[in-house]
């Protein structure tokens, strides 16, 4: 959601905070990454950002998991004119709760995305044609090997921290079970040590209403206009799992679009208020986002349970180093509270270091990109401990 | 303001309460502090006795504070409980002038040494004879010098004596380790006609097993 950062400085004042997206080619062949379900696939690209500088000690860097549909632009801009700054833009930058005077930050889209890091959408360099269904199955698992080994690539031997929310916090859970020397801390917003069977449910329905547009074509529609329908369609539904009932009274109610008065007209599609911008958000998406990247992307959040592979929650976690930072949103009934309380029972179970906090805010599961400052009033000190327990 | 000229028990300082706890807590022991504030006794445990803490607490404000200071916390309202703590994860449970105002201390004890082979208990004591005269006398509700509420907004909503702290341990199976009476702000290991006398009371706690 990016309806609350509208209002940004005039974007003369960041000429200091331009960021360029970089690009990695990793898994160079023979080294081919090995996905989950044992395909292989190499080389590999990832489109990556960085802000701030990372220290002689390389110590202080920072990596940030995106969620679901984010990309590697989470904060500064691309340009002067760019209107638009990065997605987390409110917590990361100069003096932020993620402040890049102290911190190196660092943010890749991830594999099977659509926005520079290699997914369906890509040629496969084998057989010269578009990857479409035939890319490997993907898990949450083959997404952090992949920036785990950005993160080598950039010469950072253990982050001082991995953060993420939704997806992005299964990102840093499976993070901290898989390469667990690899980071000081892990913060974990809004998310869950697996997707509860309401969120496969919304997940399967957005599936549906892609697979079934005519356009889907089985995957291979890159010469022609994709399924646009099925995958407005999904984001529709997907967002309003994002809102919370509040939220969606607070901010449209009952109101209608261009009239006070009901038309009484079935040839009228949009009447009310929640329904224009539902309508804007699926027509928005299908621009800046591919079709099979959301299938493949959706699967995996699915598929996620970090106990997979352990007789319990708590022998996952038994893997984990880190010190963690665990918070969920009152209003979030995507990822609900309940889930955090879970995963934090488990990590006390394995007696870790874990903080836990339920924040009140009305925006429900969207709340950690909307209501920053009691993120910032969080996350910051405990970063900054984190970082002095680590300084000489 | 009708609570000046009343007669308001004497909380025993914090800093007496701290010394008290910590005197009973091991070295290098966990321990978990319910209703734990800023993290103050935390910081010290940690400190000054090695221990590995983890504070549990319900004012957000608070969780940000014991964050600052660099050691964890959780976010929960002992009203409801200690559903997310596994069975013995610490060695100690502390709960400092708290029992009072829990809904249902009965419960919250049992959790505590469910979670903890021990537990420290600070209660003030109702059964002070100038509670005692305060009720017969003027037929007041006591009110504590820390918490000079009245009736209907204090958040004291138990009032309990020594002997009654002590009839409730018999009846569910803890057995009291030890008890000091605090009086004038000093704690003493005997005090004749304690549940007359006492200001407050310290108690370790443990689960009796012949009692089950």
């Amino acid at each position: 959601m990016s309806a609350q950062d509208t209002d940004q400085d005039s974007s003369n004042d960041r000429s200091d905070e331009i960021v360029q997206t970089q690009f990695v080619d990793l898994f160079q062949p023979p080294n081919l990454l090995t996905f989950a379900s044992g395909e292989t696939l190499g080389p590999v690209r990832v489109a990556y950002e960085t802000y701030g500088t990372l220290n002689k000690e390389a110590s202080n860097a920072i990596f940030i998991c995106h969620a679901l549909t984010g990309d590697a632009h989470a904060a500064g801009v691309h340009s002067t004119s760019d209107r638009k700054p990065g997605w987390w833009d409110g917590f990361i930058g100069p003096s932020k709760g993620i402040d890049t005077n102290k911190y190196y930050v660092i943010c890749a889209n991830v594999l099977g995305g659509c926005q520079g890091t290699t997914g369906p959408g890509c040629v496969n360099p084998v057989t010269g044609t578009r990857f479409c269904l035939n890319f490997p199955f993907l898990t949450v698992r083959d997404v952090v090997t992949v920036h785990s080994e950005l993160v080598r690539h950039l010469g950072i031997k253990q982050l001082l921290a991995v953060v993420g929310g939704s997806l992005g916090g299964m990102q840093v859970l499976e993070w901290a079970i898989l390469f667990p020397d690899q980071l000081k801390a892990a913060v974990v917003l809004a998310s869950a040590p697996k997707l509860s069977a309401q969120g496969i449910a919304f997940n399967a329905v957005g599936r549906r209403a892609i697979y079934a547009d005519p356009g889907f074509a089985n995957g291979d529609y890159y010469d022609s206009e994709g399924p646009r329908y099925g995958l407005a369609l999904a984001r529709m539904v997907a967002h309003i799992t994002y809102l919370s009932e509040d939220s969606i009274e607070l901010k449209f109610g009952r109101r209608l679009q261009d009239s006070d008065r009901f038309a009484y007209s079935m040839q009228k599609e949009t009447e009310f208020q929640i329904e224009s911008y539902l309508h804007y958000q699926g027509k928005r998406f299908v621009q800046r986002f591919d079709a099979n990247s959301y299938l493949y992307l959706t699967r995996m959040m699915d598929y996620f349970d970090l106990s997979e592979g352990f007789p319990s929650l708590e022998a996952a976690l038994a893997q984990t180093k880190a010190r963690f930072l665990v918070a969920s949103y009152d209003t979030d009934w995507l990822f609900p509270t309940s889930q955090s309380r879970e995963l934090v029972s488990a990590l006390l179970h394995v007696r870790r270091h874990v903080s836990f906090i339920e924040l009140r805010c009305p925006f429900g599961h969207d709340s950690f990109l909307i209501d920053i400052d009691p993120l910032a009033a969080l996350v910051s000190p405990f970063l900054e401990r984190t970082f002095e327990s680590t300084s000489p | 303001m009708p609570t000046s000229n009343r007669y308001q028990m004497p909380d025993p300082s914090i800093q007496l309460t701290d010394e008290l706890i910590m005197h009973h807590i091991d070295r290098n022991s966990r321990v978990i502090d319910l209703g734990c504030g800023d993290g103050r006794l935390m910081q010290r445990l940690h400190d000054e006795m090695g221990c590995e803490v983890m504070g549990v607490e319900v004012e957000q404000s608070n969780i940000v504070a014991i964050i600052q200071r660099g050691l964890p916390a959780i976010a929960a309202d002992l009203n409801e409980g200690l559903v997310d703590i596994p069975n013995d994860s610490f060695d100690f449970a502390v709960l400092s002038q708290t029992l009072q105002q829990v809904r249902n201390p009965k419960r919250l004890l049992l959790e505590m040494l469910r979670v903890a082979r021990r537990a420290l208990v600070v209660v003030p004591n109702f059964g002070h004879w100038r509670v005692r005269m305060e009720v017969l006398r003027r037929g007041r509700t006591p009110i504590t010098q820390a918490l000079p509420y009245e009736w209907y907004e204090t958040p004291n909503v138990h009032f309990m004596s020594m002997r009654d702290f002590r009839d409730l341990m018999d009846g569910i199976g803890l057995r009291i380790v030890k008890e000091s009476p605090i009086i004038k702000g000093r704690s003493v290991d005997q005090l004749w006609g304690s549940n007359l006398r006492a200001d407050s009371a310290f108690y370790l706690l443990e689960r009796d097993p012949s009692k089950g």
